[in-house]
């Protein structure tokens, strides 16, 4: 996983509530056995509908901060939604909330999320759509800054943050308590869920 | 409230299989079952390759084939290049992992269909699977939920995951069921009443009359269905009907294991007034069937409702409503019911299940579906399909003029060749109505499966209540 510390960008507004992951990356580009190349079908239905949607436009070409509203990345568990947005381009998305397993899928991608609250978003939301916005994001000092110099604060899971700034991966924690693991695996083999299922 | 020695099941299981957290940091988690099918698994055992890292545990897995194959009689034969790779992998990792594989022909069917029939998903325990709807295993009292394909890989290596331990809600179904309403439109009024977010970081524990009363399949339907108000899983307390359905599954405990896993399941109900973090009432009395009007679930109404007028939803639903009645070509204030339908589809991890297919056929018998109506029959698994054929339902779609298909997600998702074409509206008994889900272009209603047969006689969507 790549380190991430601080970012100043360009930002790409995406005015929408909900944001499923069936629209960032459709169903049918899931079948590659491989991680890489998503970034081009990045909601590929909305721009091919909407000539005017913001991956549309090229003056949004090298924005790598995502924008939007409520509850972005709902419905399904695929990785390739964060794979195709990181692929694209984009190292943070801003919105008001994300779904839980976008979130966890995110996090273990490198990929940042920042979550503010429902004013804010507003204002930078509708800043974004009348004249062109960089934004740093901060994430050491967990801080999203205008040019201005207005700072904004968020607050991100320090076991994350801690992984995302060191670029850490999780297998090797899981990997560093491999002995308690297996202690905890034999004890649990002694109680009647464990011993049923083994004996299958 | 409760006091702090009342644990809800949620908390039992969480907690009994917690092996260490250092505090600040993510419990490591153990995992009792793994799921894997061919969409979300390659790329994890790409990790393992790269890490030089074997698989911890291959009993403890469980693969097949269900989202990109065909569903055509000769499925064997994928004409789409990357997704025979993709079949082609699973098939090739299994093999060098030595993980249980139900190929075609050999028990193969959607996941969360066949890890219960298998007798694989028992309470107690916990399960995953790189799918958001791994949800559907709650209905047996064990915590069950979606991981991403970077978790499928920490699974495979370590037996375990980073979890961060969610709030606890609760929801009560009260009442009982009128003719014609099923679990799907239960679930359809929860998540019509909070919202797609609305269960966004919690594990769900359903309750009530209504649940005790439902079948296995009525509560996988519901339990399935969790992800779409956000909840991370959706569980149920095991009872009688949890160990009938169990009792000689060719995974379940045989003799004395068996009164020992009965023993050690009862034990893991929620004790009396235990807390939640959050509770929600619905009361099933007056219910009727259930069908979205939008383009999520959480835009669903009574089917002897109208299409909310716009000026009557909240601020912060007003571009997404709008939005979605512009993409499913209704107009706010219409009546739902009698919407001309294309096609209608019956399948899936919420709706493919033998119960679902014998709603469908007591609807069907004696009728014919509309001329301007095509309609598929997806079986969740060669087992659903061939206790169709037993039960000789096959004949009551033929007549009917549905297609019964072979088994996996199909029209759920469109991922393989199975779409609604373009402009076309779908009445639908899976799980999604985002836009283009179940093809580019394509308008898709859930419902129940009773109502997806009743509404494909008619040609457009209508209630089945007249059929039971």
């Amino acid at each position: 996983m790549e380190k991430f510390k601080s970012l100043t960008a360009k930002v790409m507004p995406i005015p929408l509530t909900d944001i499923d992951t069936d629209m960032i990356i459709p169903a049918q580009f899931l079948t590659s056995v491989s991680k890489e190349g998503y970034g081009e079908n990045l909601f590929r239905r909305l721009r091919d509908k909407d000539p005017q949607f913001p991956l549309n436009q090229t003056k949004y070409k090298d924005a790598a901060i995502m924008l939007t509203d409520n509850n972005f990345g709902c419905g399904s568990s695929r990785e390739h939604a964060v794979w195709a947005i990181l692929s694209a381009g984009f190292k943070v998305v801003i919105s008001k909330s994300f779904a839980d397993i976008f979130f966890s899928n995110s996090a273990k991608n490198g990929l940042v999320l920042v979550t503010l609250p429902e004013q804010i978003v507003d204002e930078l939301l509708a800043e974004a759509q009348k004249h062109e916005l960089t934004l740093t994001i901060d994430l050491e000092a967990e801080e999203v800054r205008k040019v201005n110099g207005t700072v904004y604060k968020f607050k991100y899971d320090p076991f994350r943050r801690h992984c995302i700034l060191n670029g850490l991966d999780d297998i090797d924690y899981i990997l560093s308590m491999k002995n308690e693991i297996a202690q905890f695996r034999k004890t649990q083999m002694t109680k009647p869920v464990a011993s049923t299922f083994a004996n299958n | 409230m409760g006091n702090t020695d009342t644990k809800s099941i949620f908390e039992k299981i969480w907690q009994s299989h917690v092996v260490k957290q250092i505090e600040g940091h993510p419990a490591v988690f153990v995992i009792d079952l793994m799921l894997i099918h061919e969409v979300t698994s390659a790329q994890a055992f790409k990790t393992l390759e790269e890490k030089g890292l074997p698989v911890f545990d291959s009993s403890k897995l469980l693969a097949t084939i269900d989202h990109s194959i065909p569903t055509r009689a000769n499925r064997w034969e994928i004409f789409d290049e990357a997704a025979k790779i993709q079949v082609e992998t699973l098939r090739q990792n299994c093999k060098k992992y030595n993980i249980p594989f139900r190929d075609f022909n050999q028990g193969q069917g959607i996941v969360h269909v066949i890890g219960p029939e298998l007798g694989l998903t028992q309470p107690g325990m916990t399960i995953v699977c790189g799918d958001s709807h791994t949800s559907t295993h709650g209905a047996f009292g064990a915590l069950a939920f979606g991981i991403g394909t970077s978790e499928v890989g920490h699974v495979l290596a370590t037996g375990c995951l980073l979890q961060q331990k969610p709030k606890s809600m609760k929801v009560e179904f009260r009442g009982h069921f009128r003719k014609g309403v099923f679990a799907k439109d239960a679930i359809l009024a929860l998540i019509g009443k909070i919202g797609i977010g609305g269960a966004n970081g919690h594990v769900i524990e359903y309750t009530g009359q209504a649940i005790d009363a439902m079948s296995m399949e009525e509560r996988m339907t519901v339990c399935n269905m969790s992800i779409e108000c956000g909840a991370r899983a959706g569980l149920i307390a095991p009872d009688k009907t949890t160990f009938a359905y169990l009792k000689d599954r060719p995974h379940a405990p045989k003799g004395e294991q068996w009164s020992k896993a009965i023993e050690y399941w009862q034990s893991l109900k929620s004790d009396n007034n235990c807390k939640y973090d959050r509770e929600v009432i619905i009361d099933l009395d007056k219910l009727h069937p259930v069908v979205t009007w939008g383009t999520n679930p959480g835009q669903a109404i009574q089917i002897t409702e109208s299409v909310p007028k716009l000026a009557n939803l909240p601020d912060s639903e007003q571009a997404v409503s709008k939005a979605a009645l512009a993409y499913t070509h209704l107009s706010e204030g219409t009546k739902i019911e009698g919407t001309p339908i294309d096609w209608a589809f019956v399948g899936s991890c919420t709706n493919g299940r033998i119960e679902d297919l014998r709603i469908v056929a007591k609807v069907l018998a004696g009728h014919h579906i509309h001329p301007q109506v095509t309609m598929y029959i997806v079986p969740g698994s060669e087992a659903v399909l061939e206790q169709v054929k037993q039960e000789h339902l096959d004949k009551v779609f033929a007549e009917a003029g549905a297609q019964l298909r072979m088994p996996g997600c199909s029209m759920c998702l469109g991922m393989n060749d199975d779409k609604v074409p373009e402009g076309k509206r779908c009445v639908s008994s899976s799980n999604r109505n985002f836009q283009g889900r179940q093809g580019p272009g394509s308008i898709t209603h859930l419902a129940s499966p009773a109502t997806v047969a009743a509404s494909a006689i008619a040609g457009k969507l209508t209630s089945p209540e007249q059929y039971f």
